[in-house]
């Protein structure tokens, strides 16, 4: 179990949130005519063994979307931020 | 030596003291016609049918630990063919009727016992989807069944027939040629095969670097030294993208994610088919020395940690006890986790890739396993022509961005999901 440490609400067990994917991926302009921006926005993944940005919304308690910073071999937690202060 | 009953009879009153290695320790040559990377099932299949199929003779597998512990020797052994979409319905189907003679073609019992797979319905509209799957299935020459709840109630007798179901059942699709095989043995048969086509298996040899020259692959640095190849082949499942940015391709559409696996302690035959849950994940068969073998959803975050969290063994046990309330007090014996690399639309990947002479197959996502031998005949045939095989034509990595993708799980492009 994970243990993600909400801005809002403190440390939670993850099965209190959902997870969201890749967070380092810039999603194109809703009005971007290019199909290879979106191409890679929806496919394209880096896929790291180690540091991972990753979206995570706290479903279960203050319902804000995170930006978490995870290393996917150790689950080792670093930052934790609002995606709405993040920029990818 | 072969495996006959005359030499199994003879080695048996010599005390078994006769047999060879099952396939040669090899120290690696300096160069390649073709390099498999990752000796799992897929790996040892595309070097057998290399050999046996397109006589080339100077092939390697090079893997990183030992033969058999990796995803070959973690997975839940189901083999089945019922698949929805093109090309999926017919690529799997070839590899049923590949796992139906492979014992004979191999001389090694790999255990394949079609005992029947059934997936429950837990609703009319769900029972009609399956009736929809096993028409797909026919008009493909793929044989299939449906059982209404009274006919699938004397089939397993022992599932929760009450009335306190939240989902009570329907009835099920039934493939009755379906089945389990030997994972272990399938890894050590292919490889005994392919040894003895004169094929170098070499293992704790793990590739460090891929050389390239112009855009073309020259050769591998390994901990075992440098090996020169004109074409490389990738079949290294949850590492297929690690593999990949070592020849600067860093984007491709894989994530990887960790798939638990459970078995709990041996009990008298009780499950005599794969029995999958449609209301949930989850799907159970019992192995031969009496301990049921089962699995669920993935975990849900990327992950290359090959253990999973308790969230997932308490869903999973949720689903089991749901489904069959009579296995409740049986204790779990071991669970464990394996690298799964996912794609966004759950179908593999069999490509060339945008570096010449690399060669991919991956993207198995948790169901690799029964593809195995048709895997192998179809990067076999990539590897020695460079050409699609017609099986595997729709596999191709530029199907991401042409709009081709095969969505059989319709989860979306979210692998987590699937």
């Amino acid at each position: 179990m994970l243990r993600i440490p909400c801005p809002c609400c403190g440390p939670r067990d993850h099965d209190e949130f959902r997870y969201g994917g890749d967070a380092s991926v810039p999603r194109p302009a809703p009005d971007d005519p290019d199909p290879e921006a979106w191409h890679a926005y929806v496919y394209r993944r880096q896929n790291p063994k180690g540091a991972h940005r990753e979206y995570w919304q706290h479903v279960l308690g203050c319902r804000q979307w995170l930006v978490v910073e995870r290393d996917t071999v150790s689950h080792r937690i670093g930052s934790v931020v609002m995606a709405r202060e993040w920029q990818a | 030596m072969r495996n006959s009953a005359f030499n199994i009879l003879r080695q048996g009153l010599t005390g078994n003291r006769g047999w060879p290695r099952t396939w040669r320790d090899r120290t690696p040559n300096r160069r390649y016609d073709v390099v498999i990377v990752g000796g799992g099932g897929h790996g040892l299949a595309t070097a057998y049918y290399l050999a046996r199929r397109h006589g080339l003779r100077n092939i390697a597998v090079l893997e990183k630990g030992h033969i058999g512990g990796g995803n070959v020797g973690r997975n839940t052994t189901v083999i089945r063919s019922n698949y929805l979409l093109p090309p999926n319905t017919q690529f799997y189907e070839h590899s049923m009727q590949l796992w139906e003679g492979l014992s004979q073609e191999l001389n090694y019992n790999v255990m394949f016992s079609q005992r029947g797979q059934i997936v429950t319905a837990h609703s009319e509209d769900q029972l009609d989807s399956f009736a929809h799957r096993a028409n797909v299935m026919r008009a493909n020459g793929i044989e299939a069944e449906i059982l209404d709840r009274a006919q699938l109630r004397r089939v397993l007798p022992y599932l929760d027939w009450s009335d306190r179901q939240r989902f009570p059942i329907w009835g099920a699709i039934l493939q009755r040629r379906a089945g389990t095989a030997r994972h272990d043995a399938v890894a050590w048969g292919y490889a005994r095969a392919a040894d003895r086509l004169g094929v170098d298996i070499i293992e704790n040899c793990e590739v460090t670097g891929i050389r390239l020259e112009a855009g073309r692959v020259t050769g591998l640095d390994t901990t075992r030294g440098e090996i020169a190849a004109d074409r490389v082949g990738l079949t290294v499942a949850g590492h297929t993208t690690q593999l990949c940015h070592m020849a600067g391709i860093t984007d491709l559409p894989i994530e990887s994610h960790v798939l638990q696996a459970f078995v709990t302690e041996p009990v008298k035959p009780l499950v005599h088919h794969v029995v999958a849950y449609g209301a949930d994940h989850f799907y159970i068969s019992q192995s031969d020395k009496g301990g049921l073998v089962f699995g669920g959803s993935l975990d849900g975050y990327n992950s290359f940690a090959s253990r999973g969290n308790l969230g997932i063994v308490r869903e999973v046990a949720e689903a089991a006890i749901a489904l069959m309330p009579c296995i409740a007090p049986l204790r779990l014996l071991r669970h464990w986790g394996g690298i799964m690399d996912m794609t966004p639309d759950a179908s593999p990947i069999i490509s060339r890739t945008p570096v010449e002479g690399l060669y991919l197959n991956g993207g198995w996502c948790y169901g690799g396993f029964k593809a195995t031998p048709a895997s192998g005949v179809c990067f076999a045939h990539l590897l020695a022509t460079g050409e699609d095989h017609p099986l595997a034509a729709g596999y191709r990595l530029d199907r991401f961005r042409t709009g081709h993708l095969i969505d059989e799980a319709g989860a979306g492009p979210f692998a987590w999901l699937q």
